[in-house]
């Protein structure tokens, strides 16, 4: 149990840095500079090419030696960096390249006159992205956010493989002790089955309420 | 003169791609290859030139068995889905659900320790012909691998086969096609048609899947990376291999892919 509370803290954390970067990595793309532009796009072609468990070691034991060696260099002690932090670190960073992708698609499914409306009343960027951006591009992403939100709970298990203690691990010890292995690997099926559909039924409903006033698919077609 | 004015315009386009600060940031790309190439630890590669060699083929082969036979589960499942009576849709929706709600590592590990570990309990099992592949790790990796490409691919097809235009199915029916012949001639090409595109990320999806095989011990190009990791204790190179071969991999799986796709013709329905 406290394996799957590991599980969701890492699965949310995760997608919350991966939509922060998601947003920036989308305003990035479509407003940014040539050389910003390049490198998003460099960014995000790679990380989605790499499988996400080459990605999570390379980042895991990288990112953290890494860090260690610049703290160390610049004359700070070591810091020992917990296996939560830097699994949010590493999935939000897998995140961010799909939700940036997702994000710009969604920016550039809002009508082009409501931001060209926003901008002749003279509202400034960051107001125009938290007043008019963020909330009209909100019923087109919520689809593909709901997905990765999904990945996100899926992608946590592969956690398990660099030794953090989270549902798939704490599922295997158990199993290894007790020899009881079918049922503990059932049981942690059904618990993962319990996150997705409860999150399909939530998502279900924000994506009822982000499209409220909008024409049904439906009817849209 | 069609020539030449092709070359014209790939040139002006060439030109219009290679601007300067792109010419900067290649410079700086190739640097950091260079000295990623100089200055990091090689000598390991002859050594290991011959297994690495092993596991690309192993994943590959994977990677293809895994599609071709989760492809052919997804279609039942899909057509269940969009035009079987209730008795068979459920099943199928329960099946994609399960599939696709539970972590693909999960769903291996519960395959190879858990269901593997109940094989040896009964002897008639230990006595039969299918002993000694159950007792391998990789009948188990092909089976999890197929079972979740099916999963995901089964709800594919369904939208694929509901999307099929109704007036088609009809007009076949209206020939007097028989139900098989209609599934055979117009709605499996047209349903797989309009999957392609999905299926082409799929596959991707698939591949950068086929690395779970190395947690149960099946040797594949990521498991040898571990063993180089293993021996020669050097963290970021065998790894920064790795991820270069399976970006290579994959640009050479969608180049070939998209080839695939632009010999269909775009217009149906």
């Amino acid at each position: 149990m406290l394996g799957l509370l590991h599980s969701l803290e890492i699965a949310v954390g995760a997608t919350i840095v991966g939509l922060l970067i998601g947003i920036c990595g989308a305003y990035g793309k479509l407003y940014g500079g040539p050389v910003v532009r390049d490198l998003l796009a460099v960014y995000t072609t790679v990380v989605r090419a790499v499988p996400e468990l080459v990605l999570i070691l390379l980042l895991y034991y990288a990112g953290t030696d890494l860090i260690n060696q610049v703290l160390t260099a610049i004359g700070y002690q070591r810091v020992d960096i917990s296996g939560l932090v830097a699994g949010i670190a590493v999935l939000g960073f897998c995140q961010g390249a799909y939700s940036t992708e997702v994000m710009r698609g969604a920016i550039l499914a809002i009508p082009q006159g409501q931001i060209e409306a926003a901008r002749a009343f003279g509202m400034s960027p960051g107001l125009l992205l938290r007043r008019i951006t963020l909330p009209a591009m909100l019923p087109f992403a919520i689809p593909g956010l709901a997905n990765l939100w999904l990945i996100a709970t899926k992608d946590t298990a592969l956690l398990a493989v660099v030794g953090f203690f989270e549902l798939t691990l704490a599922t295997r010890q158990a199993a290894g002790v007790t020899k009881a292995y079918l049922i503990f690997y059932l049981a942690a099926g059904v618990l993962y089955l319990a996150v997705t559909l409860f999150s399909n039924f939530l998502l279900g409903r924000a994506e009822k309420w982000a499209r409220r006033g909008m024409p049904s698919v439906k009817e849209a077609r | 003169m069609a020539g030449e004015a092709a070359i014209i315009n790939t040139a002006a386009r060439a030109s219009l791609w290679l601007q300067p600060h792109r010419i900067v940031l290649i410079l700086i790309a190739l640097g950091l290859v260079l000295s990623a190439a100089f200055f990091m630890r090689w000598d390991w590669l002859p050594q290991y030139w011959e297994m690495g060699l092993m596991g690309i083929w192993r994943a590959l082969w994977i990677l293809a068995v895994t599609c071709a036979l989760g492809f052919l589960i997804a279609v039942p499942v899909g057509l269940a889905q969009a035009a079987g009576s209730i008795w068979v849709a459920a099943p199928a929706k329960v099946f994609c659900t399960i599939i696709r709600g539970t972590p693909l590592l999960l769903q291996l590990w519960l395959l190879y320790y858990g269901l593997g570990s109940l094989f040896p309990q009964y002897p008639w099992i230990r006595d039969s012909w299918m002993w000694p592949y159950l007792r391998q790790a990789w009948p188990y990796g092909v089976l999890a691998l197929t079972l979740s490409f099916a999963g995901y691919e089964g709800e594919v097809m369904r939208g694929a086969f509901a999307g099929v235009p109704k007036g088609q199915l009809e007009a076949a029916r209206a020939f007097g096609m028989s139900r098989w012949k209609i599934l055979r001639r117009i709605w499996l090409p047209q349903a797989f048609y309009r999957a392609l595109p999905t299926l082409t990320g799929e596959t991707v999806l698939q591949l950068k899947s086929t690395p779970l095989v190395a947690t149960i011990s099946v040797i594949d190009i990521f498991a040898v990376a571990g063993k180089v990791r293993q021996d020669t204790y050097l963290t970021y190179e065998p790894l920064l291999l790795l991820a270069l071969i399976y970006m290579a991999i994959t640009g050479i799986l969608v180049l070939a892919l998209s080839r695939i796709e632009a010999r269909i013709p775009v217009k149906v329905g």
